[in-house]
């Protein structure tokens, strides 16, 4: 039993939003909950997977997104309440059985998780999911604080259950990972069982039947939505100003119009409910006043929607002025923030609020003074092997060579960390594919070799298809696996080829290699730790045509450190290292940078950073004096 | 008017069990509690900042506003000065780790970690109290670098305005650690302590 089994509620407990979100799904009932991970949202089913030891749920990971949803739709489809969570662009990839989900409806209450990513800051996009919920008419609730994560999570499951359709509840990082006193309820008994209405089938036909549905489960919604408590307001009756926010933003304007002085001014409506907008409880708050702001995590959504609601209105609420990204007044891009907020409001009612004598002070000091902290691979990171391999074999070709690159710890192959060898990264699988593209192109006079990377998980989440295609097309790709046993990039998550479930069940893992072979193209394994036989066999499959597969396999080194250790014990023979006058230009650490090998300031030469060394003894082979020295450890 | 906290520093360094364990024993104290973290790909080298604003009134957003930290712990002197300008003022004190983990980029000879006496200067010069301490030195002395973080949090615990005392941290460690871990821990929270009120500036 833990703080997040315990069955009786009342008590009060330090809780992430992630931790909330997952909270709220067991008070409310879900008993089958799926997920792929992503940051930052793999906590939700990492938590849901710990409860799983004393609760009567089921919790899996899935291959990917889409099958993530199929999946606990089932549980919905035979009258259970389910949970699924994903990132941003997990949603993407569930869309296409999301919107036909939408038409024919479900039965036991199920919610759709998005955790989304303003700035980007542990992702490739910061697109706003939001656009999804009015895509496929879902009702969508934003919690703002990890209380509310709670509750809406397990409101929604409540809600579902009753218009028969699935819910969207939209978190951001900044929400997710944010941790505050959350006061827990009680924990249902769980006792569901699933069973299929043979008489109530569910499809979309006849489309335009469901469809109109569709609108009047919303319309169902929008009325729940005029009373729900989630829609607080704050600030006179008679405000300068009216502010409509939702979500994360919300928690900083509060503050932000204490500071400011501006509270007896500007009112604050904070919508949870955000699509469908509450008609009623909008007319009343915009009749209040003239002028109207918006802040709001990345695109216009509320801003959009209002207004569109405002013209629908505008006999009887009048003519209104908004200020919001459109109009400029809020950055258009990027997460909210305290500064955002105080700033826009700060120019709005002309007040001096920044600590300018201080900045003013310390803004010299910061100018040059500060470098960027670059993201590297880890030290003992295969795929730091790998990339110098691909390096090594696409200088051998000398014919401006690329990887198409993919989703993962090694999309930092775009950067110096691994040789800057990728150049291109967008979606899950994606680079396959435009390798797949690549690989077509030879009969129009294409003749730069590519070479394209993907990691397990990535290949079983969307890589597998892409692969098919080239086969199916003859198309001259050469695909590296990186196998590292693990879905690194965002926490150590099972996937199926590790051989272990989201629950801790044994499982017999898909054998990569086996599947690769079935398809009949050319599968190689190698060691991204033998860096020059790697690059050697690299060079000699980029000599040949049509479908081919190098998987390097190598356990990340994090998950190395933590079981078995590393073999060697490194050391620079500084008697051997000739410094600055070898005229390799400090090639260990200016090229290969592991953060384990450092340049001696005081004596000019290279050395080994003890603390951060792990000894995989993959550098010794770079030094063109053969001053690294590997000596097996004891 | 809450009392904000920032922990910052790089990935690796303890720095979000550290914030969680501020949070636990204010919880414990009945404060409300909000944390705030930015760990994007830390566990690649990258920064990681911990927010932690306490209040009994209410639960404040999990951002301080601009230059309106009340306490700093820098677990790495680039990382401190990277957001003096943004969450420091005339009043903040600042517990610095002196110790430099050294960035890619620095190591490759690209650009210059920054003088360290110039980055302690430009602390204490902002007008705050700096508090410039070996911890990592005195982490590997007592056996293990990673002891940095509770020595940092025993150092907060000698700050007279900050509200919680060193047991309400070990009352938390009983919660977090295995027992046979405890007591080293312990003692880096007392040594942490230790150094505060025998520092001389």
């Amino acid at each position: 039993m833990t703080r997040m089994t315990q069955r009786k509620g009342g008590s009060v407990v330090l809780l992430q939003g992630n931790e909330a979100i997952a909270r709220g799904a067991l008070e409310g009932g879900a008993i089958f909950c799926a997920a792929y991970p992503g940051n930052p949202s793999s906590e939700i089913i990492e938590t849901l997977a710990e409860a799983s030891k004393d609760l009567p749920i089921y919790v899996e990971w899935s291959v990917n997104e889409k099958v993530a949803l199929e999946a606990a739709t089932a549980a919905s489809f035979t009258g259970c309440r389910a949970l699924v969570s994903m990132k941003q662009n997990g949603v993407n990839v569930t869309s296409d059985f999301l919107t036909n989900l939408t038409l024919s409806g479900t039965k036991g209450g199920i919610i759709l998780i998005s955790c989304d990513d303003p700035s980007g800051i542990s992702s490739t996009n910061e697109e706003d999911s939001r656009l999804f919920s009015r895509l496929a008419d879902i009702p969508l609730l934003e919690p703002a604080t990890p209380q509310e994560a709670l509750d809406m999570t397990k409101w929604a499951l409540e809600l579902s259950e009753k218009i028969k359709q699935i819910v969207m509840l939209r978190s951001v990082s900044r929400l997710s990972h944010t941790r505050s006193n959350v006061v827990l309820g009680n924990l249902p008994d769980f006792k569901q069982r699933p069973h299929f209405d043979v008489s109530s089938p569910f499809h979309t036909f006849p489309i335009i039947e469901k469809h109109i549905q569709r609108h009047q489960k919303l319309e169902q919604a929008r009325e729940m939505f005029e009373e729900s408590p989630f829609n607080p307001y704050r600030g006179p009756s008679k405000p300068e100003l009216l502010i409509i926010s939702s979500g994360c933003a919300w928690t900083y304007i509060g503050e932000a119009l204490d500071l400011l002085g501006l509270s007896h001014r500007v009112g604050l409506l904070k919508l949870g409910t955000t699509w469908p907008l509450p008609k009623r409880l909008l007319k009343k708050h915009l009749q209040m006043c003239d002028r109207i702001l918006f802040l709001e995590d990345v695109d216009p959504f509320l801003e959009d929607n209002v207004k569109s609601l405002a013209a629908d209105m505008g006999k009887e609420i009048g003519l209104k002025e908004f200020m919001g990204k459109a109009s400029g007044h809020v950055p258009d891009y990027g997460e909210q923030s305290p500064g955002v907020v105080m700033g826009v409001l700060g120019k709005l009612f002309d007040l001096d609020w920044e600590r300018k004598r201080y900045r003013d002070k310390v803004t010299p000091w910061e100018e040059g003074l500060i470098p960027p902290r670059e993201f590297g691979f880890c030290a003992g990171c295969p795929h730091r092997g790998s990339y110098y391999a691909i390096k090594t074999a696409l200088a051998w070709d000398g014919k401006e060579g690329f990887v198409s690159g993919d989703i993962g710890c090694y999309s930092m192959g775009l950067f110096p960390t691994g040789f800057n060898q990728v150049k291109s990264v967008h979606a899950m699988g994606s680079g396959v594919g435009l390798a797949s593209g690549y690989g077509k192109l030879e009969q129009f006079g294409f003749d730069q070799p590519v070479v394209t990377v993907c990691g397990d998980s990535t290949f079983f989440h969307a890589g597998i298809p892409a692969l098919i295609n080239a086969k199916f097309n003859a198309s001259d790709i050469l695909l590296l696996i990186l196998d590292n046993s693990a879905t690194a990039m965002t926490g150590f998550q099972p996937h199926p080829g590790t051989g272990n479930t989201a629950m801790g069940t044994p499982t017999e893992p898909v054998d990569v290699e086996a599947l690769c072979r079935s398809l009949q193209v050319h599968v190689e394994v190698g060691d991204p730790y033998d860096m020059r036989d790697t690059a050697r066999t690299l060079y000699r499959l980029m000599k040949m045509d049509g479908p081919r597969v190098l998987i390097l396999r190598r356990k990340c080194a994090l998950v190395q450190k933590r079981e078995e250790g590393f073999p060697y014990l490194m050391e620079v023979d500084q008697d051997k290292c000739l410094g600055e006058s070898c005229g390799c230009g400090r090639y260990c650490t200016r090229i290969f940078r592991c953060p384990g090998l450092i340049w001696d300031k005081e004596k000019g030469k290279a050395s080994i950073d003890e603390v951060i060394c792990v000894g995989c003894g993959i550098c010794a082979e770079i030094c063109p004096e053969k001053a690294i020295r590997m000596e097996a450890r004891i | 008017m809450p009392h904000n906290l920032i922990i910052t520093g790089v990935g690796g360094q303890g720095n979000v069990l550290a914030s969680q364990i501020v949070g636990m024993a204010a919880v414990d104290r009945e404060f409300r509690v909000t944390i705030g973290e930015t760990f994007g790909l830390s566990q690649r080298g990258g920064p990681v900042m911990s927010h932690i604003r306490l209040s009994k009134e209410k639960n404040y957003g999990p951002l301080i506003p601009p230059n309106m930290a009340h306490f700093i712990i820098g677990l790495e002197p680039l990382e401190t000065i990277r957001i003096l300008l943004e969450y420091g003022n005339e009043e903040t004190i600042f517990i610095v780790n002196s110790r430099p983990i050294y960035p890619l980029n620095v190591i490759a000879g690209d650009v210059e970690y920054p003088d360290l006496e110039k980055v302690r200067s430009a602390i204490s010069e902002s007008g705050g109290t700096l508090y410039w301490l070996d911890a990592t030195q005195r982490a590997v002395e007592m056996g293990d670098p990673i002891l940095l973080n509770m020595i940092m949090l025993g150092a907060l615990c000698g700050l007279s305005p900050f509200p919680l005392e060193i047991q309400d941290f070990k009352n938390v460690l009983k919660k977090v650690f295995a027992t046979t871990k405890l007591e080293i821990n312990y003692r880096a929270l007392d040594m942490g302590l230790k150094l505060i009120t025998e520092y001389e500036n």
